[in-house]
């Protein structure tokens, strides 16, 4: 513990102590998480890639729409058999070699992770954006920001509310409020999905008020404040469905946490100095339980990261979850391998953060790093 | 050690949610014990494939109960079997003359869902023929018209274009409908009956007929669009989420805690490996794996199981194990078990692992719903087992055949239901539990 004598040092020193530690750590697990996403991503074009099978699967698949394809045209209707089998054959080469498949995969996938990393995710063999672009890249792009509106508002929305209606229930605890959320905290158990098919069935069905999936109306209103409005409209029963699926554990969980720590002796102390309850809320309470709070917030995000598919999927929302489901329909592996890279690359995004949020928060995180 | 536990679950009946929890955990597995025997697996399996064994059920008919309840009289199944007292043969040259009579009373207000005939010939060479025609309560007589029967038959009377044409309604509502209400046809209480004139060219030909009036709503479950009863899916449902849940649960956290006591132990490079192992695999999303896994290789429920597990070793726990660890590598008795030379596995084993088991138990308890609803979230995607009936493949066949749109609320609910109240009986105890063994939360 070196710290002890920066407490002494005059405080722009201690600053510069603190910063230059601080890029060092940054450093450090920015390149710690780097070979992470390396490795991860490799292992999932690993997996996408299925021994092989996937391989021989598109094979066929590429047999069976070339072959199609010439007995169709009318061009070669006269040619004899043999021949048109030639021609078949001929062309099925060409579309393996376009697509690599002659290549061993231990070259293909080295190559498709090197791409991968520098998010060069390459051209989709079936799918395309809904502006006609084959780039795999511009697809994801596309759905980014569907997944990003509706999981950001859900996400925000619950740290916000549980917090202060933790901090709220902490201070009187064993109120009959206090009690019913404890009661209903194991609702949680089901996930956002769940919720979403009931709020489908009430909100769509049986009071049709709201509408039962997609993320704006057909055709798209015109003018910008009319289309947010519909996008607004779409989207409150995916929130609420996620809000219903997180937020009494959340401030269940926090209450304890708050509830804990309110019973330290340094609350006691505060208390006893008579400072007022705010303050004792803000330094004494909140404050050496941000980390905790920040982790719980990064790991629902991570957790919300992957409940996105099933969630996008019940309520038809255009977002990454619904795209990768689409892909793996397609069995179009750039699409595949691109969304799981993309995913890979946001979970990685999140824990960074986190760390350095640690770091910030925690001065014992970076003394220990640097030792 | 067994005080410890004794102490705890005396201290858990002070839970009412604890009490509930368990009550539900001891419902369902009681529930699955009971349908294990009730239908053996190899049973379950082949009612759920569907066909055959569904032919005398009702197409999406609803639970009885639910139309009771809303005070309804929508009619159940009936099936009307050839009685061989009521048959009156007639022998001539070279073969029989056979009038079936299939009489059943009505009394629903409602009109059935279908009608069928089934038709069962046993005859060496000539073909038996068959004229068919419906008796009303008021004695009015309506003609079916004839056909060769070629064995087993079905007769799909609903789906008669002609007859319908006739009555300018669909058979099964016309031939129970009262004469002269046009559009708003009203059902004709009483006793109808199907009247079969069969000739059989043969000697010793058989004919045998049931007729099958489909109900509106059936069982205790109702039944599916193949016809198939819910309740299979619904009983099956519960061994196989219990048991989904329990193994992944017990799967991920054994194999995590001993990884994780085994870094613990031996610390180093070893350590090292398992904490930069746990980081890739936190990166690596386990849904889309799953999802791929189940859409290129196999959907077996077993597969998924295996790459739950296999994903779940070096989950997030490790690192949480490994600070509760940490400080129990010191611990003195640890110390005095290598001694007296207890071996790494012993230690590991026996003197680590066992120290952290009751502040895992409340984890653990809550891990399970959350497999289970693993499951059903795959089965959802339609990525569900392809034999076995769960909870899931029931909720998507209803999402696949819009069940809501066409409010066949029960299809959907009923699966739901059971998946809930799984869901809150672990979780119920698991927080109860929670309490008990995390003694820092227990004065709050």
């Amino acid at each position: 513990m070196h710290g002890v004598t920066g407490a002494t040092s005059p405080v722009p020193r201690g600053l510069w102590r603190d910063i230059r530690s601080m890029l060092v750590f940054s450093a450090k697990r920015l390149l710690a998480l780097f070979l992470t996403v390396l490795v991860g991503v490799y292992l999932t074009i690993y997996i996408a890639n299925m021994g092989g099978q996937v391989d021989e699967l598109r094979l066929v698949q590429i047999r069976g729409t070339v072959g199609e394809e010439v007995r169709a045209d009318p061009a070669f209707f006269d040619l004899p058999a043999a021949e048109r089998n030639a021609l078949i054959e001929e062309r099925v080469q060409l579309e393996v070699e376009r697509l690599r498949l002659d290549q061993p995969f231990l070259l293909r996938s080295v190559d498709y992770l090197q791409q991968a990393i520098r998010l060069d995710l390459g051209r989709a063999e079936q799918m395309h954006s809904d502006s006609g672009s084959r780039q795999v890249y511009d697809i994801i792009v596309e759905r980014l920001p569907a997944t990003l509106l509706l999981f950001g508002t859900a996400n925000l929305l619950v740290f916000f509310v549980s917090v202060f209606v933790a901090l709220a229930l902490s201070r009187r605890y064993g109120s009959p409020l206090d009690r019913a959320v404890i009661a209903l905290a194991p609702s949680s158990a089901a996930p956002a999905w769940f919720y979403g098919i009931f709020l489908i069935l009430i909100f769509a069905f049986l009071v049709p008020m709201l509408p039962a999936g997609g993320m704006v109306q057909v055709p798209p209103p015109e003018g910008s404040l009319a289309y947010a409005a519909s996008v607004l409209r779409h989207m409150a029963l995916p929130v609420l469905a996620m809000f219903l699926g997180s937020i009494f554990i959340s401030i269940y969980s926090w209450r304890t946490f708050f509830l804990i720590h309110s019973s330290e002796d340094y609350v006691e102390m505060a208390r006893v100095k008579g400072l007022s309850s705010g303050l004792i809320q803000r330094r004494y309470i909140l404050r050496p339980t941000l980390s905790p709070i920040i982790t719980s917030f990064a790991l629902m995000l991570i957790g919300l990261w992957s409940g996105a598919i099933i969630l996008e999927q019940v309520f038809n929302w255009p977002g990454l979850g619904t795209l990768l489901f689409q892909a793996i329909g397609h069995r179009d592996t750039p699409v595949i391998i691109g969304s799981v890279v993309i995913f890979a690359y946001l979970l990685a995004i999140t824990v960074f953060l986190l760390d350095i949020l640690y770091a910030v928060l925690d001065p014992r995180v970076r003394m220990e790093a640097n030792r | 050690m067994s005080g410890r536990w004794a102490q705890g679950l005396a201290q858990l009946r002070r839970y009412p949610s604890a009490v509930v929890g368990m009550g539900l955990i001891a419902l369902l597995v009681a529930l699955s014990i009971y349908t294990v025997f009730a239908i053996p697996y190899s049973q379950a399996l082949d009612l759920w494939r569907g066909g055959e064994a569904w032919r005398m059920h009702p197409v999406n008919a609803r639970p009885v109960w639910v139309d009771r309840l809303a005070g309804g009289d929508l009619p159940r199944t009936q099936v009307i079997a050839s009685d061989p007292s009521l048959v009156v043969s007639e022998a001539f040259e070279g073969g029989r003359q056979k009038r079936i009579e299939l009489a059943f009373d009505y009394d629903s207000s409602a009109f059935p869902s279908e009608l069928n005939l089934f038709l069962d010939a046993r005859f060496a060479e000539r073909e038996p023929f068959v004229r068919m025609s419906w008796h009303t309560p008021d004695g009015r007589e309506i003609h079916l018209g004839g056909r060769r029967i070629t064995g087993k038959d079905r007769v799909s009377i609903s789906q008669d274009w002609n007859l319908e044409r006739r009555l300018g309604l669909v058979p099964h509502v016309g031939l129970l409908a009262e004469p002269g209400n046009g559009e708003s046809p009203v059902v004709h209480q009483g006793r109808h009956a199907l009247v079969l004139d069969a000739v059989l060219f043969e000697e010793d030909a058989e004919l045998d007929a049931s007729l099958a009036v489909y109900g509106r709503v059936h069982g205790l479950a109702g039944t599916d669009h193949q016809r198939r009863d819910l309740m299979v899916a619904l009983m099956w449902g519960t061994p196989i989420a219990l048991a989904f849940g329990l193994l992944a649960a017990v799967g991920t956290t054994i194999t995590t805690l001993v990884i994780a006591a085994t870094g613990v132990w031996f610390g180093g490079w070893v350590d090292a490996t398992i904490q930069r192992l746990t980081e890739v695999n936190i990166i690596l999303p386990l849904l889309p794996i799953l999802v791929m896994v189940g859409t290129l290789y196999s959907t077996s429920i077993w597969v998924m199981l295996g790459v739950v597990i296999a994903l779940g070793i070096f989950s997030a726990g490790i690192k949480m194990y490994r600070a509760m660890l940490l400080p129990i590598r010191e611990a003195p008795y640890v110390e005095a078990a290598r001694a007296y030379g207890a071996g790494h596995a012993r230690i590991i084993l026996r003197y680590m692992i066992p120290r952290i088991l009751p502040v895992l138990i409340p984890t653990f308890v809550t891990l399970i719903p959350t497999f289970v609803f693993l499951e059903a979230s795959l089965a959802l995607l339609g990525l569900g087992d392809p034999v076995l009936p769960t909870w899931g493949k029931v909720m998507n066949d209803a999402q696949a055949q819009s069940a809501l749109y066409h409010g066949f609320y029960y299809w959907v609910l009923a699966p739901a239901a059971l998946l809930m109240l799984t869901g809150l009986g672990f979780a119920m105890l698991g927080f109860a539990l929670d309490r008990v063994f995390n003694p820092r939360l227990r004065n709050l």
